[in-house]
């Protein structure tokens, strides 16, 4: 479905240092740096599927997004979509995706939403019975009766960015591309946002690629991620496996009466208090079960607690490994 | 054909703009009633002015003092229609917040739809204000209203050089926004064409009123044809065989400014970088 093969896209930019005789010199003789956006990128991903894209700030992710979509062309590679190539057959294209910019609205500023949605069913000349349709859909799973008779200023963030989905997908796309969708939301909206797209990947098999520097998305709507750094694919795979792999510890919470606990081999304290110790544990050299084992033969344990680390810190760890921080 | 040429054929769902246009402007009813004052009372003071250059002599003036009152108040009504610097904010702002992402993520040429929503966003202003000037106009006593044209001729030129006029200035803008994908700033273009391009257009004097030689030379220019034919045209300025030279003319220009336009947009298009995020 789509295929994306070496593909490369380098910027120019002109830098300079600080100060009016710099600022001068500049203006005689401006100095370019080429600056590698976009650096052999391949993946294919199928249909129906949901794909989490993520990578430090500036590491390419928009401007994958933006090339997948027909807005940049890169220099090299190739790229096909439901066969064909985005950038050269613009307007065949973007008739079958879906696009969400986080950060920009393509909402008129000063009607109300709806009239905005009448306006985007002219363009992609959605025929009268299908917009009907999937407007009923989009504004009872959305919740947006009232939203759309708003002017889209007067909404408030959370608001928009549920206009601003059921916008990107009046036409029915195949292909949705989402970047940033939950970029400043309250818990509220995230979750709302969320449920409605893994509804819509169900319903509609509508294949999903989603940027995001909010874990939690990636957690509950991808099955797969690909990590992006300094314009290269650093990692493509499933994001059990990633976990598995790279979270070797859990953290054990261990609330507890008389005594004290000294930890064995594999064990390591990371703070106590008043009874209570947080230890680390190593998979590699023992199970967790038997550091339990191993506690409560010397303390009678009130309360226990298991934690993995976090999909953040997962990622905090994989930008590590990658040194792309 | 190529598939922007068939979409281009199918114009309808360019024209939705226009019903966007309109339910934006009645959406702020102030703005529209400030400014059909503010031309009213423009059109009352530049009237008065060149009635005190008129008394002086009046013979020594190319247009009768009826016939520039009518140019006058035609002007002001259609004002939005053909003032160069009405340039649309939106446009710009696309191009440099990088907003262009969203248009280019719609099924249509982006030359088409900025050309239809330029279009639609004057003649919207227009229809909701042009109105009531041209009534009070109308009631005003002789020689400072506005009158009929003297035949039924030059009121359907009127209407045809003046739509032909409104493209010119649609396709010209165009070159304005354009030209923000290489400056990325508007203001200079804008500021030239606020200055230059409305002398040019006779927006300032009636193009009549200038120098013969220097006139000659500005005729051909593609500001003048702009607002200059149909308000001529409606005042029996221009007539007879010579209506046909200027729609002759304004067609020229039509085209002309359109190709190098769809040209620049074509480059820019390929060049261009999405600002941000």
């Amino acid at each position: 479905m789509i295929q994306v093969e070496h593909i490369s896209k380098t910027y120019q930019v002109a830098r300079r240092n600080a100060g009016f005789s710099e600022a001068f010199k500049a203006l005689l003789h401006k100095q370019y740096e080429r600056i590698k956006a976009l650096d052999d990128i391949s993946f294919t991903i199928g249909e129906g599927e949901m794909v989490g894209y993520i990578g430090p700030n500036g590491a390419g992710k928009s401007s994958t997004i933006k090339v997948l979509s027909g807005i940049l062309t890169p220099e090299e590679g190739s790229c096909t979509i439901n066969g064909r190539i985005p950038w050269k057959d613009r307007i065949a294209h973007v008739q079958e995706i879906g696009v969400v910019f986080g950060q920009r609205s393509q909402l008129w500023w000063d009607v109300p939403v709806i009239d905005s949605f009448e306006l985007l069913r002219d363009i992609y000349r959605i025929p009268n019975q299908v917009y009907q349709n999937n407007l009923e859909e989009l504004v009872s799973l959305l919740n947006l009766e009232l939203l759309i008779k708003t002017p889209a200023r007067q909404l408030s963030l959370g608001q928009r960015m549920r206009c601003e989905v059921a916008a990107s997908l009046l036409h029915d796309p195949k292909i949705l591309f989402l970047d940033e969708p939950t970029i400043g939301l309250d818990a509220v909206s995230k979750i709302a946002v969320r449920e409605f797209i893994l509804e819509r990947n169900r319903k509609h098999r509508t294949t999903v690629i989603l940027t995001t520097h909010d874990m939690q998305d990636i957690e509950t709507l991808t099955k797969r991620i690909i990590l992006i750094g300094k314009g290269k694919i650093l990692m493509d795979g499933n994001l059990e496996n990633i976990k598995k792999q790279f979270s070797t510890t859990k953290q054990l919470t261990v609330e507890y009466q008389g005594g004290k606990i000294i930890p064995c081999e594999g064990m390591n304290l990371l703070s106590e208090s008043s009874q209570i110790a947080v230890f680390e544990v190593n998979l590699s050299s023992m199970t967790v079960s038997e550091a339990v084992t191993h506690i409560s033969k010397q303390v009678e344990v009130i309360d226990i607690a298991v934690d993995s680390p976090s999909i953040d810190e997962l990622v905090a760890k994989l930008y590590q490994k990658y040194q792309i921080q | 054909m190529r598939q922007e040429d068939i979409n281009l054929l199918r114009i309808t769902k360019y024209m939705s703009f226009f019903r966007m246009r309109f339910i934006a402007g009645l959406q702020y009813r102030a703005a529209a009633l400030a400014g059909i004052v503010t031309q009213f009372v423009w059109g009352a003071m530049e009237i008065l002015l060149f009635k005190a250059f008129y008394q002086v002599n009046a013979a020594a003036f190319p247009m009768t003092f009826e016939a520039l009152s009518s140019y006058v108040w035609l002007q002001q009504a259609f004002l939005a229609l053909f003032l160069t610097w009405f340039l649309e904010n939106d446009i710009f702002q696309t191009i440099t917040d990088g907003g262009i992402a969203y248009e280019m993520c719609r099924p249509a040429d982006i030359y088409n739809m900025w050309f239809f929503r330029s279009m639609a966003n004057r003649l919207s202003k227009t229809v909701l204000r042009c109105m009531p000037i041209l009534l009070f106009a109308a009631l005003l006593p002789k020689p400072y209203g506005i009158r009929l044209p003297n035949n039924l001729n030059a009121g359907i030129w009127f209407f045809i050089t003046a739509f032909l006029g409104l493209l010119v200035v649609v396709a010209f803008c165009m070159l304005v926004y354009i030209t923000t994908f290489y400056t990325l700033s508007p203001v200079g273009v804008r500021l030239l064409s606020v200055s230059l391009v409305e002398f040019f257009a006779g927006s300032v004097i009636p193009l009549p009123f200038l120098p013969k030689g220097i006139r000659q030379v500005i005729e051909l220019l593609p500001f003048a044809s702009m607002q200059n034919v149909p308000l001529r045209v409606y005042s029996g300025d221009i007539g007879g065989a010579n209506i046909y030279t200027r729609a002759g003319l304004q067609l020229f220009w039509v085209v002309t400014l359109i190709w190098i336009g769809k040209k620049l947009m074509q480059t820019a298009q390929r060049r261009i970088v999405v600002q941000g995020g």
